[in-house]
């Protein structure tokens, strides 16, 4: 157990301190960062989804007033490294090769953004096509088993007899669930200002971590990494897309080189965010539950097929949800995937969590029905003592408490089960629960310095970034009581490499990782100045070993419950309620760890109604490739949705006793509604997103 | 061509501005003001939100040429001197504001709404500003910011 921080300012409700600049206007986003003289960029994008460039005719672009330059892979500068490995996506105008539709090709630079925009339409490209497929499906006989999934972890686990499980079990559940190809879309679309001199490249970057950036861009480059700085103040979310650089970052790299030292601007425009920053795989999942007539698992089996981009692997780990969710002797998991001629996937909300708890929740509401068995009773009866998966006992796990306290809240005791009971004035009601689970990921090799400033504040530096989540007032919270002040005396400094390496805000981990090197240091800086240090004293310190890491389980929990009315005659679904109850370790800062819960919720049935983006088989290309057509959930669709916490810390976590609360949110909310269409209507809809004709056949 | 406008109470002219070019763009890129974001740029997320004589519009649907003469406002010029408007204090309160992306145009929005409709109903926030993205909040917050800032309003008036 590691010694934890006395909470004082921890667990207060502190207002967010960069909210006064933010709604004035004045907080500077990455392009919004004040440079000299600048040049933007357009890139020009692929129309096939497989193929090479024949020719590329850039004169009727050049010849236009304005632009500066032309880039494609015939002139732009060469990238060092072989480009292999993860690095084919960051590959950009190296090869005359196109691996997805909408990849960059090209790259206008002009005086100003509309001239290059327009350029860029100008550019000539002749391909020459080959077959391409970007169809997913449970039949392929291509599917192939990744060395491992996203994390670490294993492709496939195997315990007990799953198959003679099954067929002996008194009850079972065999269906397949399908989620679709979905899209992070934070507001503030990916942008990156890029400066290259001779002290090397900066980047004003919308990025989820600036040292990621750094290292993932300075080999490239062929700069010593202390030779590229990344900063980044503000950043307008993220949900997992901004987790590394992508194409455009290299494309802005490129371009600056090229201009003399003038920087260069680069918009990713909403459109192009379908194509070249990331997206959620669809998922194909079979899953499989015995069980006694009590509901007591048996047998567990989450098969999962998925598709990845041919040029970069990326296996979201879907079923690992269901290694560790439930007490069942016998478990079996597979991820398979589809390499397509895709974008390639990346981390999005809860990756794997959230689509793999879909399943496995939808399915445990269908084990319920099938028991005669009330959801939240199954639930608690199946909680296990120990991580099944791990065999250590859990740092925490109040699960049945989530469900009870939920239950409670919600209502829940005097619900009849019977599915489509209710008509009330043209609408049938209906009410859903589902289990959310998050991991808690601590990221390693973190760093922060404290100094002691003239004007008696403590100033605390870490490169960590504030994607939207609080970073800037929960890290000072965190200062403030590692130190053992008000947070008043505390100025953090973050989002730039010149700080200290942190790691990236994911994973739910990010104030985890950031919070305990600010502990680390602090402790550093006291053990060395003791309470009364002099302006200028300054200490670097680290993470604080956690040894109890290694002999704990540590996920954080939830129970989700969603009340919906679908009508009867359109099949119009609206979710006037939502609910969840999280055990997360200690909550630092409560206004803003709500608006994380509620945040990721109200994702979590955005993706249960509305989130689905259409691949078109014959062009490759994401049709629906904008808001106006992939849709979120706005104000019209959300009501009541309320999110509360077990009262608790984890020691065993890390000095501040917490778990991570970014994700969870979003795990298991899409179930809860499911579940709940289900016992307004009848109707098990295996398919997300729920839409009315999946309602009517 | 040359564009003269009103912006946040002062007569501006911005030169060399191309018939293509959309408000947004004017105020980021040739004035100096950020404020408004640009999330979308086709009329769908409401990040970019301004007044264009006193009704809030996207400004990157309207073409530079056709403010001339008319006037602007930005969430820059909502609050009064170092004073913040009670819609911005409200969200800050609140904890309206994550990202803050989706903000500045949000609270145009809403204080659009405040001066048309000073005590709206929830349904009626609803719908007001359901043109206004935010893939943060989940707009519980902003729910309860927009219903703060309209007590206060009407309390102050
Ligand atoms: S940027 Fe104008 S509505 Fe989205
Ligand atoms: S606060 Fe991030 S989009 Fe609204």
């Amino acid at each position: 157990m590691t010694e934890t921080i006395r909470a004082r300012a921890m667990g207060r409700p502190l207002e967010r301190l960069d909210g006064r600049d933010k709604v004035v206007g004045q907080a500077p986003y990455a392009y919004e960062q004040q440079v000299t003289d600048p040049l933007y960029l357009h890139p020009v994008q692929a129309v096939i989804a497989r193929g090479r460039i024949n020719a590329i005719d850039t004169a009727d672009a050049e010849s236009l007033p304005g632009v500066v330059t032309v880039l494609t892979h015939l002139n732009a500068p060469r990238l060092t490294g072989d480009g292999d490995g993860d690095d084919r996506e960051l590959w950009v105008l190296q090869s005359d090769e196109v691996h997805f539709r909408g990849q960059f090709i090209g790259v206008v630079v002009a005086e100003t953004s509309e001239i290059a925009r327009h350029a860029a339409d100008l550019v000539r490209v002749e391909y020459e096509r080959w077959p391409h497929d970007v169809e997913l499906s449970a039949d392929r006989d291509d599917l192939y088993a990744p060395d491992k999934v996203n994390a670490g972890h294993d492709t496939d686990t195997d315990v007990g007899d799953v198959a003679a499980a099954l067929a002996d079990a008194p009850v079972v559940v065999d269906h397949t669930y399908r989620t679709p190809m979905e899209y992070n879309n934070p507001m503030e679309p990916h942008a990156t200002v890029a400066v290259w001199d001779a002290g090397g490249l900066t980047m004003y970057d919308s990025t989820q971590g600036v040292h990621v950036v750094r290292q993932r861009l300075a080999p490239l480059f062929g700069l010593d990494p202390g030779h590229v700085r990344v900063v980044a103040p503000h950043v307008g979310g993220g949900f997992g897309s901004k987790g590394a650089p992508h194409a455009h970052n290299v494309l802005a790299g490129l371009a600056a080189q090229v201009t003399g030292g003038r920087p260069v601007k680069l918009a990713v425009t909403r459109q192009q965010m379908f194509s070249v920053v990331g997206h959620r795989t669809p998922t194909i999942q079979r899953i499989g539950l015995g069980a006694e007539t009590d509901g007591r698992l048996t047998a567990l089996v989450h098969e999962v097929v998925e598709h990845t981009s041919r040029i970069v692997e990326y296996a979201e780990q879907t079923a690992v949800v269901s290694r560790m969710m439930y007490a069942a002797p016998n478990r079996r998991t597979r991820h398979r995937l589809a390499a397509l001629d895709v974008p390639v996937p990346f981390w999005m909300r809860a990756p794997g969590e959230a689509p793999g708890a879909f399943a496995l929740e939808v399915a445990m509401d269908e084990l319920a029905v099938a028991c005669g068995l009330d959801p939240v009773e199954l639930r608690i009866r199946n909680e296990p003592d120990v991580d099944p998966e791990s065999g250590r006992p859990f740092s925490g796990r109040r699960m049945s408490e989530c469900l009870r306290e939920g239950a409670r809240r919600f209502g829940w005791e005097s619900r009849d089960p019977t599915p489509a009971a209710r008509l009330r004035d043209g609408w049938l009601e209906g009410t859903g629960v589902a289990a959310s689970v998050y991991p808690r990921i601590m990221q390693t090799g973190n760093r922060a310095w404290v100094r002691y400033g003239p004007d008696g504040r403590y100033e605390v530096g870490i490169g960590a970034v504030d994607i939207g989540t609080g970073t800037w007032t929960a890290l000072t919270q965190i200062a403030a009581d590692a130190l053992e002040v008000p947070v008043e005396e505390v100025r953090l400094r973050i989002g730039d490499t010149d700080l200290p390496e942190a790691a990236v805000a994911g994973g739910s981990g990010g104030l985890s990782a950031w919070g305990s090197a600010v502990v680390g240091a602090a402790r550093a800086f006291r053990e060395k100045f003791g309470r009364h240090p002099s302006a200028g004293d300054e200490a670097t310190g680290t993470a604080p070993e956690s040894p109890a890491a290694e002999d704990f389980s540590m996920y954080s929990f939830g129970a989700q419950f969603a009340h919906v009315r679908v009508h009867a005659d359109t099949g119009e679904i609206r979710v006037p309620r939502m609910l969840g109850v999280f055990t997360v370790g200690r909550v630092v800062n409560p206004r803003t760890a709500r608006s994380q819960f509620v945040g990721a919720m109200t994702m979590g049935l955005s993706m249960a109604l509305h989130e689905e983006a259409v691949l078109d088989p014959r062009f490759g290309h994401v049709v629906n490739h904008d808001l106006a057509t992939y849709h979120i959930a706005t104000h019209a669709d959300v009501q009541d949705v309320d999110a509360i916490w077990l009262d608790e810390e984890d020691p065993r976590s890390n000095p501040m006793g917490i778990r991570g609360i970014g994700e969870i949110g979003i795990v298991g909310a899409a179930a809860a509604v499911a579940n709940a269409v289900h016992h307004a209507t009848g109707v098990r809809v295996r398919d997300l997103p729920i839409t009315p004709d999946k309602l009517f056949h | 061509m040359r564009v003269t406008f009103t912006v946040n109470g002062s007569r501006e002219s911005v030169d060399d501005v191309w018939e293509g070019e959309s408000l947004l763009y004017v105020l980021r890129e040739r004035m100096g003001l950020p404020g408004a974001k640009n999330a979308c740029e086709q009329g769908e997320c409401g990040s970019c939100t301004v007044y264009l004589d006193g009704a809030p519009v996207c400004a990157c649907l309207v073409a530079a040429g056709q403010v001339e003469g008319r006037e602007v406002r930005t969430v820059e010029g909502l609050a009064d001197g170092g004073r913040l408007d009670p819609v911005q204090e409200a969200f800050v309160e609140c904890g309206a504001v994550q990202c803050g992306f989706c903000t500045p145009g949000l609270i145009v929005q809403t204080h659009a709404l405040l001066a048309r409709r000073p005590d709206p109903s929830d349904a009626e926030i609803r719908e007001a500003l359901a043109g206004n993205l935010c893939r943060c909040t989940g707009y519980e917050k902003i729910l309860d910011a927009v219903r703060l800032a309209a007590s206060r309003k009407t309390g102050a008036e």
